[in-house]
């Protein structure tokens, strides 16, 4: 924290000269932060038209799609997509999506943007490790979507990868050869770069907050970014050796997850000693966290966002942080329900299953909050708080098929059927994009100093909300019927009646792709045409409304702002106007204490 | 707007709901002896998801619909008990429940996992490769033989890489390409994997295990109705996962008998 | 009238073109053979191991076709008068080099789950058709040491793969792993080259006179060689016989 001297001094900083100083090699967060976010775009569009070339080859497999052949002439000639390369797709389409879309954008993107400004901060604490952070995660992008146009393709092992299929090499079929050691590399290049950037959070959360910011004080968006940036620290700690020692299987020779006696293709492979369920433990202690580092910065940023449009703040603050510190301590305890059949000590299924159901308790308290702070707000209807609410209803969705899978009983029916397909994709998944697409429009007018046009971001949450659900419930009765996943046909016989349901998904998956470009749109006609956004055009609370939008360089312009309340001073009779700003120094005559 | 949404998250709600209480899709007929009790917790656990669902969407949906909007006049209202309450609630019900779910759960998993197999179960040794699964009996002399991996050899249909001649114990095992087993017969499953993960599933008979390459695991089961059923893989292994697949055939003791004999004679 | 005098001059005149053509073609086919020919037949000693039933039940499309005739291995395939099939034969001394590949390409087709033929030879650079002709999904995976590896899925309906071979290689084995049971052989050869049939009856074509090395190589037996001498405008004569083990 600041001296209490210098709280009133001022000490503008000017932008370096030169566009590469400026947006390249930026070392503002504001820009590092935007960077992610158009990373994660990018990522997101690629991810996203892989999932529609799977689900077009799963229903027409004899449809050739146009353009396609042109990528790659081995994985579909003349467009129609071979099985292997549907399973290459899928690959890419989980890696992209799970790290370069789930963890980039709440996490790193917002995060970086806006951490920094809620705590009064004028940046990161190590604002080059920040920038290092950001483009080395991008060399991991890069390396990633090399393997698209190496000889045998992207790899197929699936974004969990699991060993030893990842591990054996080339002889375990195509897309095991150069695209899976790619897949190692690139996972472990973007490591590299979460450990630095949730260092350079953890950091600045602890180090950097303004005179008068106490963590109680700290919004919940800023809270949820630490807390993920904890998870953060500990899981890429795991993987990041678990990817170097299947580098080392795969390219030195050695054998972590590759035990003695597999013969593949007729061939004794030499190696020897080795435990494919070491990867598993090793991925999914990874694994499972992640979750949570896609999911908890959309509750923070949900939470944010909903308590300004109920102008009100939520019924507890400190409870919410509390849930939120248990799921992330949580998280650590419950990654073995992914390994329920895998051959583990089924007395370890046990142990798993019990913090797997306990989970729902501080899930149940927030959902309750959330809702139960809904009862006698004002609630103000805007794109971005109705991508909050579509959040909740979402996440309870995604969330109630977990009550199956946290059973290993039923796991034994449930495990690798589209029913879990369709639990991630809603909880994680959809979950974590509405809490994008709520953080984009409530925060867009601060970053690029226009406001999003309302009209066009309300159809596409009403297109985006029915057409989501439309895509994942359906998932779950497939599963109930026993619709094995990652199949790129369905031969077996008693799949055969369930080829309309998957028909029905198609189409709303295409369909729903399809409205994404009005968002698209949206974003970047405002981003030059949009109305200019005034400071603080949603009549928020939190710091970084107290500046003009977008901000400046150096933040608050040189001045270290005092904070004088909690974070959400909303509702508040007898004030100026309903609400109190942070830094504002006006006396509450009835203060909101709503711990 | 907000009526709108209100309205459209309880059609959404109700309509998910619809298939399940129709049972449109439902897992497909048990014919297994463990199977009730994963049906049970499955209905027990559809019951106590779905009221948790439904509540929770429709009581969103009332206060989006009851509070959205500027009510210039009206005072921002909390919820009677505040934060308290809803900790309360969510420990008494949703710790509860979710005990309830894990304590009884645990009979089904119990069943499949904590009992050893029975001393008269049938013992068939089950191999995954890339992309097929292949069975073996012990024969008359009820013992498998050793596998040698480094005599695998498809072309010659040594699947397991038995050494017939100079291994007595191999001598009269029986290898197949689907697995037969009596009816009301416990089977105890030896489950090797030759390359890579795969795993074992068989929807009908309430039985998911994955192969674990370097480690044979075992399962057991009793088969109480005759047919024929489909064993898939459930884990990725490759190119061909989606066509890795075997059939079970449930039979009665007589028919499984000639069977045997007739896949003897094939050896 | 005046129409079906014009249609019968058109009918003749029609005639006399696909006439010419055929001559033409017949008259290439003719040239190409105008070289020598080695002919000859390759007998096994001694009965052919017991060839283990192929259980196809995985694939009921397969098994479907194979209904009434149960599939077996066919490491070796001997004929009533012991006549063994499925033997490459090919020059393997005494080749001037100049030999040319034939553009005509050989194919080999997946069908009821087996390699048709089993054993497939042809010259280095000429081209192989693999066709599915089958309702499943195959993937042909040979398993060279002298060419690349590769392995690709074929689906139903899928066109069939061109294919080259850059090396002399025999022979590469290849296998589907959807359908284990699946084995064929590509013998990859320089110059003229002969399959025995199932009386074990071969025959090499185009062969420029000289004195050579025939190999036989047979999957399971391994290769015997012998010399022979094609004198112009008469066919040599060369059989070979292998002992079962």
């Amino acid at each position: 924290m600041h001296d209490m001297s210098h709280a009133t001094e001022h000490h503008a900083h000017t932008p370096p000269q030169g566009f590469i100083r400026n947006y390249v090699f930026s070392l503002d967060h504001k820009v590092i932060g935007k960077q992610y976010y158009g990373l994660g775009l990018v990522a997101v569009i690629t991810g996203m038209v892989l999932s529609w070339i799977m689900r077009i080859h799963l229903v027409w497999p004899n449809f050739a799609i146009p353009g396609l052949g042109l990528l790659s002439k081995a994985g579909a000639p003349g467009g129609i997509v071979t099985p292997e390369y549907y399973l290459q797709l899928m690959t890419m389409h989980g890696t992209l999506m799970v790290f370069f879309v789930l963890t980039n954008v709440p996490f790193a993107g917002f995060g970086n943007y806006f951490l920094p400004i809620q705590i009064g901060a004028e940046d990161m604490a190590f604002p080059r490790f920040n920038m290092m952070s950001f483009w080395t995660t991008f060399v991991a992008f890069l390396v990633l979507i090399a393997a698209f146009f190496v000889g045998d393709g992207p790899p197929l092992a699936g974004w969990t990868s699991y060993a030893p299929l990842s591990a054996v090499g080339g002889a375990a079929g195509p897309g095991e050869a150069t695209g899976q050691t790619l897949w190692a590399i690139s996972i472990a290049i973007f490591c590299i770069g979460q450990l630095l950037g949730s260092l350079n959070f953890i950091s600045t959360t602890l180090d950097l907050r303004t005179k008068g910011m106490t963590l109680w004080r700290m919004p919940l968006s800023t809270w949820s970014w630490f807390i993920t940036s904890c998870i953060g620290l500990t899981a890429f700690a795991v993987l990041l050796p678990a990817c170097i020692l299947l580098i080392l299987d795969r390219t030195a020779g050695t054998s972590f997850f590759i035990p003695s006696g597999l013969v593949i293709n007729d061939k004794l492979q030499p190696h020897s000693g080795g435990s494919t369920l070491l990867w598993q433990h090793l991925f999914w202690f990874f694994g499972h966290p992640e979750v949570y580092i896609a999911i908890v910065p959309a509750m923070g940023i949900v939470s944010h966002i909903l308590i300004n449009s109920m102008r009100r703040p939520m019924l507890s603050h400190r409870v919410i942080i509390y849930s939120l510190l248990a799921i992330g301590f949580l998280s650590y305890m419950v990654y073995g329900h992914h390994m329920f059949v895998s051959g583990m000590n089924p007395f370890s299924s046990l142990a798993f299953s019990f913090p797997t159901l306990l989970i729902t308790i501080p899930s149940t308290v927030l959902v309750l909050i959330w809702i139960g702070s809904l009862y006698g707000s004002k609630l103000r209807i805007t794109t971005a708080s109705l991508f909050a609410l579509g959040f909740i209803s979402m996440f309870v969705s995604g969330g109630v098929s977990g009550f199956f899978l946290a059973q290993p009983s039923l796991d034994i029916y449930l495990h690798a059927t589209y029913f879990v397909v369709g639990h991630f994709h809603m909880v994680m998944g959809v979950a974590a994009i509405f809490g994008m697409f709520a953080g984009t429009y409530f925060w867009f007018p601060k970053m690029f100093g226009r406001m999003m046009n309302e009209t066009l971001g309300r159809v596409h949450f009403w297109l985006t909300f029915v057409g989501t659900y439309c895509i994942f419930m359906p998932f779950h009765y497939l599963g109930l019927a026993a619709n094995v996943r990652r199949y790129s046909a369905f031969v077996d016989d008693y799949l055969q009646p369930l080829l309309g349901v998957h028909k029905f998904i198609t189409i709303a998956a295409l369909f729903t792709g399809a409205v994404q470009l009005i968002f698209l749109y949206n974003l970047i006609h405002s981003r030059f045409r949009g109305a200019l956004a005034p400071a603080n055009p949603w009549e928020a609370t939190s710091l970084e409304w107290t500046m003009p939008s977008p901000p400046p360089f150096d933040n608050f312009g040189g001045r270290h702002p005092v904070v004088y309340h909690d974070p959400y001073q909303y509702g508040i009779e007898g004030a100026t106007n309903d609400y109190v700003m942070q830094d504002s120094p006006e006396e509450i005559k009835s203060v909101r204490d709503e711990r | 707007m907000a009526k709108f949404l209100a309205v459209t998250i309880v059609i959404i709600a109700i309509a998910s709901a619809v298939p399940i209480l129709r049972h449109t899709w439902a897992p497909p007929q048990d014919i297994s002896t463990h199977g009730p009790l994963i049906d049970e917790q499955m209905s027990d656990t559809m019951a106590e998801a779905g009221i948790s669902f439904l509540a929770a969407q429709i009581i969103l949906a009332i206060f989006i619909w009851m509070f959205a909007g500027a009510r210039p006049e009206g005072k921002i209202k909390t919820f009677p008990g505040g934060a308290k309450a809803m900790v309360i609630a969510s420990l008494l019900l949703v710790g509860t429940e979710v005990l309830a779910l894990g304590i009884f759960g645990q009979r089904a998993w119990a069943s499949v996992y904590f009992t050893p197999p029975g001393p008269n179960a049938m013992p068939v040794q089950v191999q995954a490769g890339q992309f097929a699964f292949y069975f073996r009996y012990p024969g008359a002399d009820g013992k498998f033989g050793p596998l040698h991996p480094e005599q695998i050899n498809e072309g010659n249909q040594n699947f397991f890489g038995l050494d017939t001649a100079n291994d007595p114990d191999s001598k009269d095992d029986i290898v197949t390409a689907e697995l037969a087993i009596p009816v009301n017969r416990e089977i105890h499953l030896l489950m090797h994997s030759k390359d890579v993960g795969h795993s074992f599933y068989v929807p009908e008979l309430r039985v998911q295990q994955d192969f674990v390459p370097g480690l044979d695991v075992s399962l057991h089961f009793t088969a109480t109705k005759v047919g024929k059923y489909e064993i898939v893989c459930t884990q990725l292994c490759g190119l061909g996962h989606y066509n890795m697949k075997a059939y079970l055939e449930v039979m009665s003791p007589d028919d499984f008998n000639s069977w045997l004999k007739q896949q003897a004679a094939l050896q | 009238m005046k129409t079906e005098y014009k249609y019968r001059v058109l009918a003749l005149f029609s005639a006399l073109v696909l006439f010419s053509i055929a001559i033409l073609i017949s008259g290439r086919t003719v040239d190409a053979a105008s070289g020598g020919s080695i002919t000859g037949k390759v007998k096994l000693n001694g009965t052919a191991p017991h060839q283990r039933g192929i259980d196809m039940s995985k694939e009921p499309t397969c098994a479907a076709i194979h209904k009434d005739k149960p599939v077996t291995m066919e490491n070796v395939v001997a004929g009533a008068d012991g006549g063994l099939a499925d033997v490459v034969v090919y020059i393997s001394q005494g080749l001037s080099g100049n030999e040319g590949a034939s553009s005509e390409p050989v194919s080999i087709t997946q069908k009821g789950c087996q390699y048709i033929p089993h054993v497939v030879a042809l010259d280095v650079g000429q081209h192989m058709k693999v066709i599915n002709a089958d309702q499943t999904s195959h993937n042909i995976h040979p398993q060279p040491k002298n060419n690349p590896e590769w392995n690709k899925s074929q689906p139903p309906g899928a066109p069939p793969f061109d294919v080259t071979w850059a090396n002399e290689e025999i022979a590469v084995p290849v296998k589907c792993n959807i359908h284990p049971w699946m084995h064929g052989y590509v013998a990859v050869v320089k110059g003229p080259f002969g399959v025995s049939d199932e009386s074990g009856s071969f025959k090499l074509q185009g062969v420029a006179p000289g004195s050579y090395t025939l190999t036989a190589w047979q999957e399971t037996y391994g290769t015997q060689t012998q010399k022979v001498t094609v004198a112009a405008g008469k066919p040599a004569t060369a059989d070979f016989t292998f002992t079962a083990k």
